[in-house]
Formats: C-alpha cells, sequence, structure tokens
C-alpha cells in the first residue's frame, strides 16, 4: 500500500516522515521516532497507558492512525521536562507523592494529568478520579496519583501567584 | 494488533466525501473518531480497503441554532457535546449522555455522528435521540434525505443508511421547557449499558404532558418505548402509572445474554433505570 507524507510536531519538534495509513500513531512514535514514553498496555483502547497529547486532547494513540495526527502538535512525556532537565511539576510530585510503583501508566497518566490541569487548574478530589478514569493504574489504588496531582496543581497555582506578584 | 492494509482518503467536503464513498463501493468505509471502527479493524473484524476521514471537512463540526431547533454536526465530538453553552441551555440530556459514554480520553475524538451511525446497540446517543424526537440529516451522492431517528435503526449495524451515505447532522427540534434524564447502570467506567433509559417529558399543572422513552443495550436495536411513554403522558407519576410504564418498557425488550447478566437481569434492570429517569426527570421538569 502506498505509504502517505506527514508532518506534525512532536515535543517542539518538527517531524516529517512517510507512513503506510494503517500505521498507529503509538506504532509510529515507539516504532519509527523511538519515542517509547507511551506505552502500548491493553491495545485495546482501554488502558491509556498510551495516553498523548494531540492538538489539546488527551488521546490514546493506540486508536489513532498516524496519518489523522498529520498537522498536529503532539506532546508526550518525552516532551514535558525543560531543556535543562528540570521535571514538570507532574513529574515532580508524581516522584515526591509516590504516584507510582512499577511506572508502566505513569507516562500516559501524567500527560493525561497535563490536558486535565490545563482545563481545570483546581480540580477537586472527584473530578481528578473522573478526569483519569481512562488511565488504568494495577498499583497505587490510585490514592497517591490523585494526591501528586492535586500537589501538582497547588505547585503551578502557586507558580502563577508569584509570577504575577513579580 | 496491526490493521489491515487501506488506502486513505480526506476530503475537504460532504461532497467529495459521498462521492468517493459512492465511487470506491462498500469496501470503502467512513471515518468519523474511529473509536468504534478502529478497534474492530485492529483485531480484524474489519478491513476496509479504503477509509474516507470525515475528519477534515467543516461542514461536519459545529453546533447550532436553527430557528427552535439546534443542529449538531455529525463529527462534533463527545467532549465539545459536554462543554457546549448551546447544548446546555437547549438540550442538556446530550452531555449527561455523553458523559456516561466512555472515558475523557475516547470522548476527545469519538463523535457524535459516529456514535449514531454505528447502529451497535450497545451505543447511548441513539436511544437519546429516540427520546428527543432527532432527525438524522443524510447525505448520499443522489442528494440529502431525513430519517427520524426513531426509524432509522433495524438491527445490530442494521441501520437506514444506503451504501455510500453517512449521517451530516443531527436536528433536535424545540422542547421548550422539559425534564430529561439518562440513567445507565453500567458495570464500570467505559462500558457499555448492562440497561439504560433516556426520558424525555413536560410537566404542566401537577401532570405530564407529553413523555418520550428510549432504551439502550436492550434488544438488538435501541429502543422507543412508545407505549410506556403513552401510559406516563397526562398521568400525575404515581406510582401506579410508573409501574405499568414500567412494565410495558420491559415487554419490548429482549436482551442477550452476556458478561452483563442474563436476559431477565437485563430487562429488569432496564425498568429500574426508567423508574429513576422518569423521577429525575419530573424533579428537573417542574
Amino acid at each position: 500500500m502506498a505509504k502517505t507524507q506527514i508532518s506534525l510536531t512532536l515535543n517542539g519538534k518538527q517531524i516529517e516522515a512517510l507512513v503506510e495509513p494503517r500505521t498507529l500513531l503509538i506504532h509510529f512514535l515507539r516504532d519509527e521516532l523511538k519515542i517509547t514514553g507511551p506505552h502500548i498496555g491493553c491495545d485495546t483502547t482501554h488502558c491509556g497507558a498510551c495516553t498523548v497529547d494531540l492538538d489539546g486532547k488527551s488521546v490514546k494513540s493506540c486508536t489513532v492512525f498516524a496519518v489523522q495526527a498529520d498537522g498536529a502538535e503532539v506532546l508526550t512525556i518525552e516532551g514535558m521536562a525543560q531543556a535543562d532537565g528540570t521535571l514538570h511539576p507532574l513529574q515532580q510530585a508524581f516522584r515526591e507523592h509516590h504516584g507510582l510503583q512499577c511506572g508502566f501508566c505513569t507516562p500516559g497518566m501524567i500527560t493525561r494529568a497535563y490536558r486535565l490541569l490545563k482545563e481545570n487548574s483546581n480540580p477537586t478530589e472527584d473530578e481528578i478520579r473522573m478526569g483519569i478514569s481512562g488511565n488504568l493504574c494495577r498499583c497505587t489504588g490510585y490514592q497517591n496519583i490523585v494526591k501528586a496531582i492535586q500537589a501538582a496543581a497547588a505547585e503551578m497555582a502557586g507558580g502563577q501567584v508569584k509570577e504575577a506578584a513579580e | 494488533m496491526i490493521p489491515g492494509a487501506f488506502a486513505y482518503h480526506r476530503p475537504k467536503s460532504v461532497n467529495e466525501a459521498v462521492a468517493l464513498l459512492a465511487d470506491l463501493g462498500e469496501d470503502a468505509r467512513p471515518l468519523g473518531g474511529g473509536h468504534s471502527l478502529i478497534p474492530l479493524m485492529k483485531l480484524r473484524l474489519a478491513a476496509p480497503s479504503n477509509l474516507v476521514d470525515l475528519g477534515g471537512i467543516a461542514d461536519l463540526k459545529g453546533i447550532r441554532a436553527d430557528g427552535g431547533d439546534v443542529v449538531v454536526g455529525a463529527c462534533v465530538t463527545q467532549h465539545e457535546i459536554i462543554a457546549s453553552d448551546l447544548l446546555a441551555s437547549k438540550v442538556p440530556l446530550l452531555a449527561e449522555a455523553a458523559r456516561q459514554i466512555a472515558d475523557p480520553q475516547v470522548r476527545y475524538v469519538g463523535t457524535i455522528g459516529g456514535n449514531v451511525a454505528n447502529g451497535d446497540p450497545g451505543n447511548d446517543m441513539p436511544a437519546v435521540m429516540m427520546a428527543l424526537n432527532a432527525t438524522y440529516e443524510l447525505a448520499g451522492k443522489g442528494g440529502g434525505r431525513k430519517v427520524a431517528a426513531r426509524d432509522f435503526y433495524h438491527g445490530t449495524y442494521d441501520t437506514a443508511l444506503q451504501p455510500g451515505e453517512i449521517v451530516a447532522a443531527i436536528r433536535i427540534p424545540d422542547l421548550g421547557k422539559h425534564g430529561y434524564a439518562y440513567e445507565k447502570l453500567k458495570r464500570k467506567i467505559g462500558d457499555y449499558a448492562t440497561a439504560a433509559a433516556a426520558v424525555v417529558l413536560t410537566w404542566d399543572g401537577g401532570k405530564v404532558g407529553q413523555c418520550a422513552i428510549g432504551l439502550t443495550n436492550v434488544a438488538d436495536k435501541p429502543l422507543f418505548a412508545e407505549e410506556a411513554g403513552r401510559i406516563v403522558a397526562g398521568s400525575a407519576l404515581d406510582d401506579a402509572t410508573v409501574k405499568k410504564a414500567v412494565a410495558a418498557a420491559e415487554a419490548i425488550t429482549a436482551p442477550a445474554s452476556d458478561r452483563r447478566g442474563s436476559p431477565n437481569y437485563r430487562t429488569k434492570m432496564a425498568g429500574v433505570m426508567l423508574s429513576r429517569a422518569l423521577a429525575r426527570a419530573k424533579s428537573r421538569a417542574g
């Protein structure tokens, strides 16, 4: 089958590639671009381990074709930290609040939480739980994930207040 | 899992899309959000040789008022349904139902058009559209036509859509002041309904004016519970009336036995969902 030319922005970098239309975004990221942060967990649109941010939406990249991301802006866990290695407040909070054990769900969980906090900077516990209901974690029981997201939200809000005061 | 190979088409207009679908024949499938079709393709339960992606067609997007009606483009996502101020004020039932579909990631991508056109009895929006008395505006190479949601569903994956036709928009009539509810029993987030009921009713002078009821996933297609709605209309929604309406709704169900429960259980749960939905719709109608 003929390949299709696509171009997209991945973690701020311009990418040009030829892909088979049937190539799923998760396979394109992992196998072609070696962006292995997004994981393949269930491969059936349930677990959320493959979650990436696509044009401002959290999507399960196992259920999107790479050709559908043509022209899009894609953010993965690899794009969360700053260039100097400073962790994103969500990454830092997951670390400090023990928001992970095996870590398999973590890239998807943090990428999803990133978009959740963009849309709702001060979510209630219930809103966090509903907001991450498309991401499964088999280790933590979610308690510390929720705490980590709450802590990151507070940290990010504090940062904004500080910026405004300066 | 890797789907079978296909050729990818991304038309810019509805006319271009339906012309492609007509020319490519039955082996071409329209792609909306893809969250029903892509999983089927990964399992090789579907292997279309051509996909016509509707995602680049501006005319299929947007939610607008048209006179008293509300018109929702087929490629509007469930996420956009939930976020819409127009729908919140005119047809809040849609957001209530959308919130109960799948999970946030799926709702960012899954479309209302795909949900109603798919023909899976587990889809939630068809019963909602029946309760709302919505009309589907179809587009095909030969032109457009309209089909009422209540007449659209024939069986599992069997709808009024002809080969090459797509649902382009959904038109919801002006309901005026009304009460509404979508009650869905499911085992967990992301699951299809064990049973669900959609209710739209008006309340006037201590009595129900009109009442329309749709049922999800308790037959090989969504059900319009016409008789149950007739029983409720004109009543004060007293216990005896609710009991009669529930019995009438249960009588038209024919659920499959699956991991969600036995047919008897699912029929009874349809009744429970209906009685809850009636009570909640009434509480919002006054």
